[in-house]
């Protein structure tokens, strides 16, 4: 298909726009970070290093940053585990009931998150009677984080030749020994990556979070959706924000590089073609 | 890891002479067993998934036929289809029902519109320099934060905010905080979603393809009607699973830049927190479970499951 000069010219400016789009938004929230207005009429009319100052010193966001850093590590450590497992049972074995367990898997993203909120909401306070803390936030976000781990484990093990572990079987390493000399350092950038894209995801995590988390605990976009109508915060949150999208830049940054095969998002993978 | 094994070769370490600690023995069972491999690989995440969301998933399909005593304010068990009967027959209900449908519906159609020649433009004119960067470019806001991103366009709809600044000159005005608000939104937010798997799509069609096709006398509209489009069916589907279910929960955004639009998920939400009315609000949201099951049905047969 030859298209003509002017037809990929049209389509360059399209993409352009698009892209303005999606980034000048993100942009205006940097700037009026910096906006000395406190209701960021535009054009801003002067600037100031006030709010960052203001957010630095505020103990409401050192506690809530804590306390969702806290969140993000352990439900990236237990969608780790259990992303791997899963992967490998799934690529290596077939058995009864294995598609409906890949189905099960991006089932937790692929519904909205809503469904998912008020489900373990509903669970854990109506039929089991736990009442919600910062643990039931971890389980809620190792739930649906587990499917980022999944995607990138699997799509590295469908490079992998399973001959390497033959081989490291056949000279007498054991499961484990193989396991761990043979197919973890194979997999330690996919699981690098994943586990990079599942702290991202469990750090922004916002509507899961409302339903699951207990009355006196806040994460930062907890913190950030109480303080969004407070006119006097509402500088602060700016600053908030701005660093939560450095926060979540670097981490997609990072895996993007590491992963150089596949990008799992969410349940759909792209496959980054070689230049 | 091949049955041979089992017999040491000549040569190989004497390994089997030596007596074995415990842990060897285990590892020796399960290098002879792969169904115990494979429990052991499979019990743990499935067990999770199973028990922790299989069982929420069920146990709110069994709350949404149960009702809330008026004196105490706790769940009771009674059996009642009193809130799904409200949920389907009250016109509050019906009309927010399908305000949030129209909402879903709007934001997909206006990703794919704008999905459509991006995708096509990463995938088939840009240079592969070019084409690595742009994917990239797309990728990274789709991780930022949900919550900035609603807060961002809170900021471009204000009064006196940038839109207004922007359409003042060209006679357009800020539609403000409603139904567009959250329409325009939610199109942002999911945006990244409806682009990566259509750019997959692209990207899959072979080049050889519509050389081919332009060499029978195929113009390139027809190449795209006849050749691509039907090709690209399963990745467009697959997009319009994301934007369609995440925008058919949402609740955030119509709080963030809504103004009083109520979505279902906003019912969800107030009968979760203020009304203390968990079986109801679990009956609302099988209206949500029921049309993204309703469309998963209808698109199986495409493939696009697939693709997802």
């Amino acid at each position: 298909m030859r298209l003509s000069r002017s037809a990929k010219v049209i389509l360059g400016v399209v993409t352009a726009l698009v892209f303005l789009f999606i980034y000048l938004p993100l942009l205006l929230v940097v700037v009026n970070s910096f906006n000395a207005d406190r209701t960021f009429g535009w054009p801003p009319q002067g600037f100031t290093l006030e709010w960052w100052g203001r957010a630095f010193d505020s103990p409401g966001v050192r506690e809530a940053v804590v306390s969702s850093l806290w969140v993000a590590a352990v439900s990236t450590l237990i969608s780790l585990v259990l992303g791997t497992l899963l992967a490998l049972a799934l690529l290596r074995y077939k058995f009864f009931g294995r598609d409906v367990i890949s189905l099960l898997v991006i089932l937790p993203i692929a519904l909205p998150g809503i469904v998912t909120g008020i489900a373990l909401n509903n669970m854990f306070t109506t039929i089991l009677g736990v009442s919600l803390s910062m643990w039931t936030v971890v389980i809620a976000h190792a739930t649906f984080c587990m499917v980022t781990v999944f995607n990138n484990v699997i799509a590295r093990l469908r490079r992998m030749s399973g001959g390497l572990e033959e081989a490291s079987a056949d000279l007498g390493a054991g499961v484990f020994t193989t396991f761990r000399l043979v197919t973890f350092p194979q997999l330690r950038s996919a699981l690098l990556a994943g586990g990079l894209l599942a702290f991202a995801l469990s750090f922004d995590e916002i509507i899961v979070t409302t339903f699951t988390i207990g009355a006196g605990d806040t994460t930062l976009p907890i913190w950030i959706l109480q303080n969004l109508f407070r006119p006097n915060q509402a500088p602060v949150v700016n600053v908030v924000a701005v660093v939560l999208i450095v926060v979540s830049i670097v981490p997609i940054w990072l895996a993007q590089r590491l992963s150089q095969d596949s990008v799992g998002i969410g349940a759909t993978r792209v496959k980054v073609t070689e230049g | 890891m091949t049955l041979q094994t089992q017999h040491p070769v000549p040569g190989a370490p004497p390994a089997a002479a030596v007596p074995r600690p415990k842990a060897h023995r285990f590892s020796a069972l399960l290098h002879r067993s792969p169904n115990l491999r494979l429990a052991g690989l499979v019990t743990a995440p499935a067990g999770w998934l199973v028990l922790v969301y299989i069982a929420a998933l069920a146990a709110l399909l069994i709350t949404a036929f149960w009702t809330v005593d008026t004196f105490t304010g706790k769940v009771s068990t009674e059996w009642t289809t009193e809130n799904v009967v409200t949920v389907l027959t009250d016109p509050v209900y019906q009309r927010i029902t399908l305000r949030t449908l129209w909402i879903a519906i709007a934001v997909t159609l206006i990703d794919l519109v704008l999905a459509l020649p991006m995708a096509f433009f990463i995938a088939k004119v840009a240079s592969p320099r070019w084409q690595k960067l742009l994917v990239v470019a797309v990728l990274m806001p789709l991780w930022a934060s949900y919550l900035v991103k609603a807060y961002a366009w809170r900021n471009v709809l204000a009064d006196g905010g940038l839109l207004e600044w922007l359409g003042t000159p060209v006679g357009l005005e800020s539609p403000g905080y409603g139904e567009t608000a959250v329409i325009l939104t939610l199109a942002y937010i999911w945006l990244p979603f409806m682009i990566l798997p259509i750019y997959a799509g692209f990207d899959r069609v072979p080049d050889s393809l519509l050389e081919a096709s332009g060499d029978l006398g195929a113009k390139p509209l027809t190449t795209m009607r006849l050749v691509m489009f039907p090709l690209l069916v399963p990745s467009i589907i697959a997009g319009t699973i994301f934007t369609f279910s995440l925008s058919l929960g949402d609740y955030i955004t119509a709080q963030i830049v809504g103004g009083t639009t109520q979505m279902l998920g906003t019912v969800v939400y107030a009968n979760v927190g203020a009304a203390n009315n968990l079986p109801f609000a679990a009956a609302v949201s099988l209206v949500p479970i029921a049309i993204i099951t309703l469309y998963l049905f209808i698109v199986r047969r495409s493939g696009a499951l697939n693709s997802l």
